[in-house]
């Protein structure tokens, strides 16, 4: 039994921002595809959380250790990967770390993790990158995230070569607090990158005793352009073994890219392939992978459990996010608040308490009658037993909605606030909000989930929670405010 | 439910009210001097005469100083108390009880909130610390989750539904029309507050009530007593007020149609004022419209309608000022607008001004006369299926049965 990969999830966000909406607002620029836009709900966090779930969606080994890498944290000094930790309702012996920083530290994260770790982890990639409005990193830039659960054994894919080159150089830059990113002229990089990522790149391959012919996908990621382009040219693979890499649909997600495409592949791939995954960032990496005989059953059990995979999150998303609700979003485009009060920063010791239900999503079922009870209580509303409760985390139970309303007095950094009853599959009712939606659409007896939030910050404190969304498969076409006008 | 209540134990002998809405120009402390003011005269006394004072506030003030330091009290007890949009009546009822009680000869409830002066519009909240994952819809919202409800449950159209909801309020609009201290003197074409700008789900700006600044109060009395300071005392017949164990956010079973703590507590009113056939018996009512679905639900809950008929009702003009059972005959929290912790002691007013006939003319209610003698005030906190719900009933009758004392 080999170790490495076991599973693996991804999560792309349901909005897509076209660059011709930039295009038309900003009067020039590209105008072909669109790149994936985390919500006005959503962080690194979320978005981690979100793939953390689908990798953890079928039966496999139970972390042991929790990883998330990020050049975006919602956090400094404080670590995420507690949050999604809890967010998953991962056991409490279970370690969790952030690898904090530049997009190379995700690559080393993954690198440290499949070159020989004792017990099971999940490791975490996320992104969310913006720039200046009408700049290639806002317009070519994408959010999202990628999960690898990794295992001593029960492997579906092995590292079995790698190389890496390091060089000190300035290419891309920013300094702690800045919100955007700062690069050098393009062609002193991928002067630098060139022969950075072909030194890996060998090296890699004659460590897992191979040639560029035995390669069955590659995967070259990066932020530099024109690097990875110039790099993908000239590696000598044949040209249908090059990975797609998503961009044009997308947009180019950072620290996520090389995951996002790897598991992409992963979801294409036959058994006894090789995969070489070639990153740019501050030097290069090279991983060279080798799909196992368990890769199949892997591959079925995610379809069966309706884990979505790469292919069907690039091809779906709404696509009509107005250029002005982005900046919005970003806290480019400031716009006049509620005459409400601002919302309140959730108290560090309530929110410990109740840890199990605002992070895990949690319910108290009642042991006597069974009962469920959303947030949890300790008497039961149906047989007033006491303290005859259990804990049942129900993130992964859809429901139905009971009613709906939307609410436009309500705070919120997107308005109107749609709030849901749901009723859940095998009991329990609880009120909240519902997300990635269109009010318009909205009905009575629609299906959802839940998916882990960020409500909102305040204070610099970030209040995370659970909304509802429409499960996929409802049809998507009106107008809100968030949306274009209609042409 | 068995309370056993008070019937006819206490009356209340003077009344005051400010004018409801935006007073810029007065503060917690001139509301409260001029209600309680305009109370104690009303029944021939002073301020000072009174033995205890019961304070019904929600976010202007805290402590029983907040009453004694603007009038000036001098060691007196006062309590206040708290019960969301119900505070004012729950001030009400425990000065009832007081006196009752035997422990007082005299007691005021008065009720005040001063809500003009946060710089935010609508309600806004008094909670302690959470833990976030509260979802945070506004009070339109909450209670807008009525209105679609009925409309499946009974089979009316969304159109026909959004009607009787503009007629609910129309009807407030005429009755506050009449009404020099209601915030909003003015009727409104069905038109207008159909299109008005929504606010959450199907409700507009005229489905919600009146935000506002306002005061009102009362003096209780054993109603053995009651003729020594008054001529035409209204004599308490039933007070019941329930909180509920807030069912309706997580129970699947709660269809948003109805209030049960207002069914349990009009049951409860019912049995203690010996009603049993509230739309007969009552000649009018003041009930908690703080949005117009609420007024259609209450109309079922309360007894007046039957299940599912409120609606035909409110479009027959059964509830209107002339109609079979006046209701908001002063405009409601609609039309009067709504300062929480007056609202439940400005109904009483209300019943105090048209069972004893004082009343201005263009609004006296004609259902008043033998035999139809008692009124009803509704007040209700919180929020569809998670609330509390108080139900009093007064008249100018004493029975001669309850005359032990």
């Amino acid at each position: 039994m080999a170790a490495g990969i076991v599973g693996w999830g991804s999560y792309l966000p349901y909005w897509r921002l076209e660059r011709s909406a930039i295009a038309q607002v900003l009067g020039s620029g590209p105008t072909k595809g669109s790149r994936a836009v985390a919500s006005f709900d959503e962080d690194t966090t979320t978005l981690g959380t979100e793939a953390g779930r689908r990798a953890l969606a079928v039966t496999g080994p139970s972390p042991r250790d929790l990883f998330f890498s990020t050049p975006a944290p919602a956090y400094l000094d404080k670590t995420s990967a507690t949050t999604i930790h809890a967010a998953l309702g991962l056991d409490r012996s279970c370690g969790a770390y952030d690898f904090v920083g530049s997009s190379r530290s995700a690559v080393g994260m993954l690198l440290s993790v499949l070159g020989g770790a004792s017990r099971p982890s999940l490791s975490i990639l996320a992104d969310l990158r913006s720039g200046l409005a009408g700049g290639a990193e806002e317009r070519d830039a994408g959010d999202g995230a990628v999960a690898f659960l990794c295992a001593p054994e029960g492997a579906v894919v092995e590292l079995i070569g790698r190389g890496s080159a390091s060089d000190e150089f300035l290419d891309r830059w920013r300094v702690p607090g800045e919100p955007d990113s700062h690069v050098w002229e393009e062609r002193f990089g991928e002067e630098q990158y060139v022969p950075l990522a072909r030194e890996a790149f060998a090296d890699a391959l004659k460590d897992a005793g191979l040639t560029e012919s035995d390669i069955d996908h590659a995967i070259v990621a990066g932020l530099h352009v024109r690097a990875v382009k110039a790099v993908a040219s000239g590696l000598g693979v044949a040209k249908e073994a090059m990975a797609p890499d998503l961009v044009a649909a997308v947009g180019n997600l950072g620290a996520a890219q090389a995951g996002l495409a790897l598991a992409d592949v992963l979801e294409r791939a036959a058994p006894g392939q090789i995969i070489v995954v070639l990153s740019l960032a501050d030097g290069a990496d090279a991983l060279v992978l080798r799909t196992t005989e368990s890769l199949p059953t892997v591959q079925a059990a995610y379809r069966s459990a309706g884990v979505p995979t790469v292919a069907e999150q690039v091809a779906s998303g709404r696509s009509d996010l107005a250029y002005a609700a982005f900046l919005a979003w970003r806290g480019q485009l400031h716009r006049e608040p509620p005459r409400r009060p601002d919302p309140e920063r959730p108290g560090a010791p309530i929110v410990h308490r109740s840890e199990s239900w605002k992070y895990a999503f949690a319910a108290s079922t009642c042991m006597a009658c069974g009962f469920r009870h959303m947030p949890p209580t300790r008497v039961c509303l149906s047989c007033k037993a006491v303290d005859q409760m259990q804990s049942e985390r129900l993130a992964d139970v859809p429901g139905t909605v009971a009613t709906f309303t939307i609410d436009h007095l309500a705070y919120s950094m997107a308005p109107p606030v749609i709030g849901v009853i749901v009723d859940f599959d095998g009991g329990g009712r609880y009120r909240c909000e519902l997300t990635d939606a269109k009010a318009s659409e909205l009905a009575i007896g629609d299906r959802v989930a839940m998916t882990f939030r960020r409500v909102y910050t305040a204070q610099g404190v970030h209040n995370y929670f659970w909304k509802a969304r429409p499960l996929p498969g409802l049809g998507q076409a009106s107008t809100d405010p968030s949306t274009k006008a209609e042409e | 439910m068995p309370s056993r209540g008070i019937r006819d134990q206490v009356a209340v002998i003077g009344m005051g009210c400010t004018r409801f809405g935006e007073l810029w120009d007065m503060g917690i402390d001139d509301l409260l001097t001029d209600a309680a003011t305009e109370a104690a005269s009303s029944a021939g006394m002073s301020v000072h005469d009174i033995d205890a004072f019961w304070l019904g506030t929600m976010t202007s003030g805290v402590c029983g100083v907040t009453l004694s330091r603007p009038l000036k009290l001098d060691y007196k007890p006062v309590t206040r108390v708290e019960n969301y949009c119900a505070t004012g009546s729950e001030a009400f009822r425990n000065a009832c009880y007081a006196v009752a009680s035997g422990a007082y000869d005299t007691a005021m409830a008065i009720g005040v909130e001063k809500l003009k002066d946060t710089g935010y519009s609508g309600l806004t909240g008094i909670r302690p610390v959470g833990d976030g994952t509260d979802p945070g819809l506004s009070s339109p919202a909450a209670f807008s989750f009525l209105a679609p409800s009925y409309a499946h449950k009974y089979g009316v159209e969304k159109v026909q539904m959004k009607e009787v909801m503009s007629r609910i309020a129309f009807k407030n609009h005429q009755n506050g029309a009449r009404n020099p201290r209601a915030q909003f003197q003015k009727e409104v074409s069905m038109e207008t507050i159909t299109k008005a700008p929504l606010v959450a789900g199907e409700l507009g700006v005229f489905d919600c009530s009146g935000v506002s600044d306002g005061s009102a109060a009362a003096i209780i009395c054993r109603a053995a007593d009651a003729h020594k300071y008054c001529d035409n005392p209204l004599y308490v017949k039933a007070l019941s007020f329930v909180a509920g164990p807030a069912a309706g956010p997580i129970d699947p079973n709660y269809d948003y149609t109805t209030f049960e703590e207002v069914v349990r507590s009009a049951e409860d009113a019912y049995a203690q004022a010996g009603i049993t056939d509230p739309r007969a018996q009552l000649a009018m009512a003041e009930v908690h419209d703080c949005f117009t679905p609420t007024e259609l639900v209450l109309m079922e809950d309360l007894g007046f309608a039957e299940r599912g008929t409120a609606w035909k009702e409110v479009l027959a003009g059964t509830f209107d000022r002339d109609g079979e059972l006046p209701v908001n005959p002063d405009g409601g929290l609609k039309s009067f607008g709504h300062p929480i912790g007056a609202s439940g002691l400005r109904m009483l007013f209300e019943c105090w001004l048209q069972l004893r006939g004082e009343a201005p003319p263009d609004r006296q209610i004609t259902t008043v006369g033998p035999g139809r003698t008692l009124g009803l005030t509704h007040n209700l906190g919180g929020a569809p299926g998670e609330g509390v719900s108080f139900v009093g009933i007064v008249g100018t009758e004493r029975d001669s049965t309850m005359l032990a004392d």
